[in-house]
């Protein structure tokens, strides 16, 4: 059964409070036990208290699924992007190199990729995903695109994604400001911006500040 | 709601190359290694090799199974004590179908001697004809085949039946006679 085309994923990387609920609820998921599929990531934590929710994105042209050479990652026509398929993945990491988002880790004790695969178990029957449903402040939302524009009105959901040339556009939605200029986010845009609270550029590819 | 500004247009739609151009122009490895699910049919060395292992392990077990069944299993299943004929309705050469226990296939009771009678299953063990009795040459004949078997014992003779008649045990009382159980052929 595929996920219903009403019901849509949105992340708001600015509600998070980083109460790690979401990889407590995730861990609880009887499909893999004991094992969070979400990540909780740390913008600058010398400088910030800001996290963010790692949810897979499911792109319409997932790259770990490019890389794949074991052709374990697969897209289901709902387009969600399902974890790697037991059998045929041979734990090389290539899926972890590649994603741009930093979704998917590697279970070296199982020598499995498992990554987000938006709790399909449940989300294909209708119910929301486990972070969804238990995020306090709905950072993490499972919900019709009108209930959305209703409780968010200073936002609006953007699912098109820039990386230097490669556009790519996902099933799960960001929330950015609603009088924003975007029609994209534009990921490496602020590459040679130094992060909050720093003065200097952590110029992580040893290259000039242009 | 249009198909530009729709993120749900992500949905329903097959995966996307990175070029994002048209999938005619792409190489031809990307339709033999799809990324969508559904046109995924290929079968890996590990879940072929999986599969051949654990279906000849099943046979492999069932085999053994079916031995240990032959040498420990019960021969014969008691399902009670039936009455099934009267001593004297029945003439010496004679033969009577019954149920045993009811609701079974036939079963065939035969008075071969004055104190001796006999009860096999009326299905013939080749293709389950039923069986004719020839008391006068002490056999069983199953006209289908031209298949015999013998009349004391129930076991095949000739023709193509390989496997004894399942036999009826009887017990004859106080001019009654009884089936007490079914004695399952030997494979």
């Amino acid at each position: 059964m595929p996920v219903p085309e009403k019901l849509e994923f949105f992340v708001d990387p600015g509600r998070c409070i980083g109460c790690q609920s979401c990889i407590q609820a995730c861990t609880e998921c009887d499909t893999h036990k004991g094992q969070s599929m979400i990540q909780l990531d740390f913008i600058d934590r010398a400088g910030s208290t800001q996290t963010v929710p790692v949810v897979c994105m499911h792109c319409d042209s997932p790259t770990c699924a490019e890389v794949c050479p074991a052709d374990a990652i697969k897209r289901t026509e709902d387009g969600v992007v399902q974890t790697a398929r037991k059998p045929r993945c041979i734990a090389c990491n290539n899926c972890v190199l590649a994603c741009p988002f930093g979704v998917p880790k590697m279970s070296t004790k199982m020598n499995l990729m498992m990554k987000c695969d938006m709790c399909y178990d449940r989300t294909s029957v209708g119910l929301k995903p486990m972070c969804a449903s238990v995020c306090p402040s709905q950072a993490l939302a499972f919900g019709t695109r009108e209930e959305m524009a209703r409780l968010r009105p200073n936002a609006k959901p953007i699912n098109t994604f820039q990386f230097g040339a490669q556009t790519i556009r996902t099933k799960v939605n960001v929330m950015v400001p609603k009088d924003g200029p975007d029609e994209h986010v534009d990921v490496t845009a602020a590459m040679y911006e130094p992060a909050i609270g720093h003065d200097i550029l952590d110029d992580v590819f040893g290259e000039e500040q242009s | 709601m249009s198909q530009k500004d729709s993120p749900s247009a992500v949905t329903g739609t097959p995966s996307v190359p990175p070029d994002r151009g048209v999938p005619e122009e792409q190489p031809r490895w990307r339709r033999d290694f799809p990324i969508d699910w559904a046109e995924d049919d290929y079968v890996s060395r590990r879940e072929l090799v999986k599969f051949i292992v654990l279906t000849s392990g099943a046979f492999a077990v069932g085999q053994v199974w079916i031995a240990l069944r032959g040498f420990f299993g019960h021969r014969e299943v008691a399902t009670g004590r039936v009455p099934v004929a009267g001593v004297d309705e029945m003439e010496v050469g004679s033969a009577k179908t019954f149920e045993y226990p009811k609701g079974s296939s036939p079963r065939l009771l035969i008075r071969t001697g004055p104190r001796a009678f006999v009860a096999y299953d009326q299905q013939c063990t080749h293709l389950q004809c039923p069986v004719v009795p020839a008391v006068a040459e002490g056999k069983l004949h199953c006209p289908c085949h031209n298949g015999w078997f013998d009349l004391q014992s129930g076991r095949p003779l000739s023709g193509p039946p390989r496997r004894s008649l399942p036999r009826v045990s009887l017990d004859v009382v106080d001019g009654t006679v009884y089936a007490t159980g079914v004695e399952n052929s030997e494979s």
